[in-house]
């Protein structure tokens, strides 16, 4: 066997897994945290790589940036989402059958959308450090697999700092355990949930820049997203996010040598294996309780 | 009413809106026809596992694919025997081979149901959550896998050429005919299947995991068996609306066969008609179905499938009960108001 191939694999897998943790620690939140079942996440997603992509293309802005800039509204919008959530169905315990219905609905208007409005051509950004390549001998790391690594990783700690720190954080996890307990500390459990499902989606609008710095996308990519987060979330054990982090690693490095050793065609079906594996072995995850 | 009454009163319906359409002598008829019939029985399907006992399935197209791409293996073995066949069995083979479609649709809805016992045996112990997610990606990977499947066409899809004429008995039938009389009788098998779980024991099981699973396994229900039970038959229904399709369609490539409008359109359907009875999924699939071929015409497929998700949206948050709960309520309450109640 090829060690630089197997070598540089293992480096794209760590650099693709690095990302895939920002594209799940939303799912950590609402659906490991919160217990709704976020199923329109890569949709949001999607919607921020193409925020992203109309921005660049038509001010030149660094997508990066226009993330940064874009992430309030996000902030927004999933607090929007989640009221309504609540109001319809998590109030009268609905949300099992419709509250999926109204994710899944979201999701597939979301693609449909933006398949009307920009068709189903592949978009990319343009920024200076999308083509060029750190070279260490035979190993190669692309700058653009490094820089979204890299501003997830920062993410999620911030994050994990911010859950594991702060009173509001500290409610957060609090909401998951026990919320009649949280009342008696005199915090309204609806107001910690909108603010934690508000973040999950924040983290949607930076997660969707790095996807569109990765690769060119078209609105139906996000569909694939949906058994690597929901694989990941549930390897990492739901609640925790260096759980997440860890787990979004292994399921990079695996497919980045599925794709190098039986072809990228087999990748997409890597993430389902590792769901159905871990569902039926070990349901609680790496690093569940 | 008993059910083989039920039986023979849906099929006589199913035939006299055959008639009519015969009557019209438009051949656009019946290929929209098809459509529409296709998704009534898919929403039934649906309504088997999401509706009666609560667990949502968003894989709907992989259940309705496995279906179509299991016409598409046999019908490539049956018009190619002398290749695939050793020698010997050559000619037996030759002898039943290219099956006729009533049997390829029994076949599709074994390979779908085995798959839906499958999904379900392995994420059903857990939380309802879990099982919708992995129907998700099922999709993917099922789609993944027939990509990778050259026998079937791979990413580049499958020509299956249906003969234009069938003749049956001595008698001249156009294949789109045969094709429409098939999925009408599908529709009234389907149909009869829901009505006939909602009155029996079977049922009520299905009624009591979606209300409370908890207190159900407490009473003694078998919740495991039951939920396997309905993944089962629900998935065999799929496949077998499945199975029909490539020689509908003549060609069919995965990106088609596992369009996600199978799984929204599925789940829309009866979430709109209604969800408690049998007929919330054939109202839902009818009214929807109907108008998404108007639209496909006039404007593009796209806007279908997006009004589609925007109803499906708007009524499960304004109108929870669908069509026929709602429809249910007022008469009820007229009834009660004549009374002096």
């Amino acid at each position: 066997m090829d060690v630089t191939l197997l070598l540089n694999a293992l480096i794209a897998g760590l650099l693709l897994g690095g990302f895939y943790a920002a594209v799940t620690v939303g799912i950590s939140i609402a659906f490991g945290i919160l217990d709704i079942v976020n199923i329109a996440h890569p949709g949001f997603i999607i919607l921020g790589a193409y925020i992203a992509y109309i921005v660049n293309q038509t001010f030149g802005v660094d997508p990066i940036l226009i993330a940064v800039v874009v992430l309030p509204a996000f902030y927004a919008l999933g607090a929007l989402t989640y009221q309504v959530y609540y109001l319809s169905f998590e109030k009268y315990g609905q949300e099992a059958l419709r509250g999926l219905a109204f994710f899944f609905g979201l999701l597939f208007v979301t693609e449909v959308a933006l398949i009307l409005a920009f068709g189903v051509d592949y978009r990319y950004v343009q920024a200076d450090y999308i083509d060029r390549v750190f070279r260490f001998g035979q190993f190669a790391i692309p700058m653009r697999m490094l820089i979204p690594c890299v501003l997830s990783l920062l993410m999620v700690g911030l994050l994990h700092l911010y859950l594991s720190r702060t009173f509001t954080g500290r409610a957060i996890m609090a909401v998951s355990q026990d919320q009649t307990a949280l009342r008696l500390m005199a915090v309204d459990p609806v107001r910690i949930k909108r603010i934690a499902f508000a973040i999950a989606i924040g983290t949607a609008a930076l997660a969707g820049a790095c996807l569109i710095i990765i690769q060119p996308i078209e609105p139906s990519v996000g569909r694939e997203f949906i058994g690597r987060v929901f694989a990941i979330c549930v390897l990492g054990g739901l609640q925790s996010l260096p759980g997440t982090v860890i787990a979004a690693l292994s399921l990079g490095i695996i497919e980045s040598l599925t794709t190098t050793y039986a072809g990228p065609s087999w990748a997409p079906a890597v993430a389902f294996g590792v769901l159905l594996l871990t569902l039926a072995l070990r349901p609680a995850g790496l690093l569940g309780r | 009413m008993r059910t083989p009454v039920f039986f023979i009163v849906a099929l006589l319906c199913g035939l006299a809106v055959f008639g009519a359409a015969l009557w019209t002598a438009n051949d656009y008829v019946f290929y929209a026809g098809y459509v529409v019939l296709h998704f009534i029985v898919l929403a039934t399907a649906w309504n088997i596992l999401g509706g009666y006992c609560g667990y949502v399935n968003f894989g709907s197209a992989a259940f309705f694919a496995m279906g179509a791409y299991s016409t598409i293996a046999l019908h490539k073995l049956g018009t190619n025997v002398g290749r695939y066949f050793p020698e010997a069995i050559a000619p037996v083979a030759g002898l039943i081979m290219p099956l006729p479609v009533p049997v390829l649709i029994l076949i599709g809805g074994c390979v779908a149901g085995l798959v839906g016992l499958g999904t379900g045996y392995l994420t059903l112990r857990l939380r309802g959550a879990f099982f919708a997610i992995a129907t998700l990606a099922l999709a993917v990977v099922l789609q993944t896998l027939v990509i990778n499947w050259d026998f079937v066409g791979g990413a580049r899809g499958a020509y299956v050429i249906a003969p234009q004429t069938l003749a049956i008995g001595g008698f001249e039938l156009r294949y789109i005919h045969y094709l429409a009389l098939i999925m009408i009788v599908l529709v009234v098998i389907a149909l009869t299947v829901a009505r006939l779980i909602e009155r029996s024991r079977l049922g009520y099981g299905f009624a009591s995991i979606r209300d409370d699973e908890l207190a159900a396994e407490a009473c003694g229900v078998p919740t495991l068996r039951l939920k396997l039970i309905a993944t089962t038959i629900s998935g065999a229904l799929m496949g077998m609306a499945g199975a029909p399709f490539p020689y509908y369609i003549n060609y069919l490539d995965p990106a088609s066969a596992f369009n996600l409008s199978y799984g929204v359109n599925s789940i829309a359907m009866p979430m709109i008609g209604g969800t408690t009875s049998w007929i919330g999924p054939l109202v839902g699939a009818i009214i929807i179905a109907t108008l998404q071929q108007w639209m496909t015409v006039t404007f593009s497929s796209e806007w279908g499938v997006l009004f589609a998700g925007a109803l499906l949206i708007a009524f499960v948050i304004l109108a929870p009960k669908g069509i026929v709960g709602h429809v249910q309520d007022f008469l009820r309450q007229r009834r009660q108001s004549r009374t002096g109640r």
